[in-house]
């Protein structure tokens, strides 16, 4: 078992003739995933990797079943593409798309949100199912299926821990990348609610990084509403404070948002925390052995 | 991208929030003449405040604010400031060049209040923040004294509503008379508008003062700005001031690498934000300081890798380059390859560590091992950063 996305979910990629769209298209396709349409305005009866691809979101929707949404197209146009997803009743959307202004997801986020989507990133590498369904840019060979939730504001560090946990032969049952921007559509707690549920998820590694609280509220959640072992790292215990790290949201404002307190705050819930991380599997590992 | 508090206010001005009458001035003579023309525009009282014009915080303290009670004292103020460094909590012991000032009149201040409106990451939304507590920093009233600072909420889909600037002005007793209510209202609606059209991170006046005679006015002025949105500000855009700014971190930045000074011995490169963070502190872990912070992104081209290591290697307190790549969807034997193409168009005086790990691992080692210059090969990460350690360290 798996979250969100499986083996059945149909999806859509709108930004699907542009570079990135039909590169990953294809690597998506390739992993088995069911990629059933793309948009591109003007586009309309192009194929792209074979798949076609339609004017509007609601008419590959209507053509195509299509039920979820990959997101590539460029940061002044990501907030209408996520809206016309949303309008043509697009329960599950990836955004990919990294440099989206703060004013637009904060729009975004409130539009979601009234109209019951679920909205993953932006500014995040996707979701994957292991060996049914990959949304997104990350590398599908290094996953396996299994029982381990992975939940992360990164890219590259995730690929890292989930190849960490293949090596060790511990499986994944879905990795969502929540993305690296100060507004996204789902958060930790929305994800470890999900992994909770899932019976097909035995164990979740979270991957957080300094900036906001969201660590700090998902620690909470986990000590108050989790039965399942969750074990996390975070990045940038060495960040200086007021510089943006890369990310539009790994910043330390106004001396909040470190790494030692979200460290701090996983500990006091209990929650193990890998000190380095060449250690994330190995701790995911010994944190489930303990719980057995 | 922050802008001077006289382009700040400038803009304060365009949406109707009252400030100071002020003129800018780039030399002494100029400042000079700027407290003349106030006089000629009506300013009434002989004092005029001489201020350094730089883009660090903690100005004021730094002795960059010059009151001047009459205009005979402006030119020396000036002089004192203009081609002085200054120092302040947030530059660096080198402080930063002070290359212009912006001349106000004195106003005659009764009270001093603080009001700010920034992003609310965990709700989503923006937040005004308000306290009697003006001229102290935010920070330290929400240390000492939270009770004293009060929050209104914006909503996103509607925007900023008058009931919510009453409230506010209610609670910072701005509500003397319906004179002084109105233009609270007003300059709240100017902020909210301000900070939502121009995609705004930051709106800070601090102090927002109340005068004798009961109005109000924006006396300093801070407004930072959303790098993701603007390319659609390019009015915005065009007011950015790179003269603070490291100049590796403008020459990184212009070519598109994402890179941040720090003060260690250990220079790093690495695709994507959250490992290379986590590069940091790995080398932190092992006993060493980090230089800086440097995301080359996914691909890690022979280009990408020469220009990020041509960057690192001008950073005199680099004794060792740690290279930590993940390769995905881009293969690490191809990532070598650019690795050690990149790294032959530069001139490498300190030696490199590499960790290389993802599909097509050892190929990609074995690229590296056979480099025509010496590539330290890291077994794993921690392995690679005791390596990069012990490396800067001298061997």
């Amino acid at each position: 078992m798996t979250i969100l996305v499986d083996a059945r979910t149909r999806v859509l990629v709108q930004g699907l003739t542009g570079k990135q769209g039909a590169f990953h298209a294809g690597l998506m396709k390739e992993y088995g995933t069911q990629v059933v349409a793309g948009t591109t305005p003007l586009k309309k009866g192009e194929r792209v990797h074979d798949i076609p691809v339609f004017d509007t979101v609601h008419e590959a929707v209507k053509e195509t079943g299509a039920n979820a949404s990959a997101i590539f197209v460029p940061p002044p146009f990501a907030a209408d593409a996520i809206y016309e997803a949303v309008d043509a009743g697009i329960g599950v959307i990836a955004c990919i798309t990294e440099g989206i202004p703060v004013a637009d997801m904060q729009r975004v986020k409130a539009h979601v949100d009234l109209r019951g989507v679920r909205l993953i990133g932006p500014n995040c590498p996707g979701i994957i199912s292991p060996g049914s369904c990959k949304i997104g840019i990350m590398p599908g060979q290094i996953h396996q299926p299994g029982s381990v939730g992975v939940i992360s504001r990164s890219g590259t560090l995730t690929y890292e821990a989930v190849h960490q946990l293949t090596q060790l032969g511990i499986g994944q049952s879905t990795c969502i990348g929540i993305g690296g921007d100060p507004i996204i559509g789902t958060n930790f707690i929305d994800a470890l609610t999900l992994f909770e549920k899932d019976p097909g998820t035995d164990a979740v590694v979270l991957i957080g990084e300094i900036g906001g609280n969201a660590e700090q509220d998902a620690a909470a959640f986990i000590r108050d509403s989790m039965s399942k072992p969750v074990i996390a790292f975070i990045a940038g215990r060495t960040a200086p404070p007021g510089r943006r790290m890369g990310h539009a949201g790994a910043i330390i404002a106004g001396g909040k948002g470190t790494a030692d307190e979200k460290i701090e705050a996983f500990r006091a819930a209990g929650v193990r925390v890998a000190e380095s991380p060449a250690v994330i599997g190995k701790t995911l590992a010994e944190a489930r052995a303990r719980h057995h | 991208m922050k802008i001077h508090e006289h382009q700040a206010k400038a803009l304060f001005r365009e949406h109707g929030i009252p400030v100071p009458r002020g003129i800018h001035a780039q030399s002494a003579d100029a400042a000079r003449a700027a407290a003349d023309d106030l006089a000629r525009q009506g300013v009434t009282t002989s004092v005029r405040v001489v201020k350094a014009q730089v883009l660090a915080g903690g100005r004021g303290k730094a002795g960059g604010i010059k009151v001047c009670k009459t205009l005979a004292e402006v030119h020396p103020a000036a002089t004192a400031l203009i081609g002085r460094r200054l120092v302040t909590k947030q530059t660096g012991a080198e402080g930063v060049e002070v290359r212009s000032v912006l001349v106000e009149e004195g106003l005659d201040i009764d009270r001093e209040l603080y009001l700010a409106i920034v992003l609310d990451r965990a709700a989503r939304k923006p937040v005004i923040m308000a306290s009697t507590m003006g001229g102290t920093e935010i920070e330290e009233v929400a240390e000492r004294h939270p009770e004293a600072i009060v929050k209104e909420w914006i909503d996103p889909l509607i925007g900023l509503q008058d009931f919510q600037s009453r409230r506010l002005a209610f609670a910072l007793g701005l509500a003397r008379d319906r004179a002084q209510l109105d233009a609270a209202v007003k300059l709240l609606r100017g902020l909210a508008e301000l900070y939502d059209r121009l995609d705004a991170s930051l709106v800070e006046v601090n102090p927002l003062v109340v005068l004798k005679d009961g109005r109000i006015a924006a006396l300093d002025g801070k407004v930072t700005f959303d790098d993701n949105a603007l390319y659609r500000q390019p009015r915005i855009a065009e007011m950015r001031d790179d003269a603070e700014e490291d100049p590796l971190e403008v020459q990184a930045a212009a070519s598109n690498l994402n890179y941040v000074r720090l003060d260690g011995s250990i220079g790093c490169m690495v695709n994507g934000a959250g490992l290379a963070m986590a590069t940091m502190d790995m080398i932190k872990l092992s006993g060493g300081e980090p230089a800086n912070f440097l995301d080359v992104g996914g691909g890690a081209s022979a280009e990408t890798v020469a220009n990020a290591l041509r960057i690192l290697v001008s950073d005199q307190n680099v004794r060792a380059v740690l290279v930590n790549i993940f390769g995905g969807i881009v293969r690490c034997d191809l990532v070598a390859q650019g690795v050690v193409e990149g790294a032959a168009r530069v001139d490498m005086k300190v030696p490199v560590v590499v960790r290389i790990e993802g599909t097509r691992a050892e190929e990609g080692r074995k690229i590296l091992a056979e480099a025509p210059f010496k590539v330290i090969v890291g077994r794993d990460m921690a392995d690679a950063a005791e390596e990069a350690v012990r490396a800067a360290a001298g061997g």
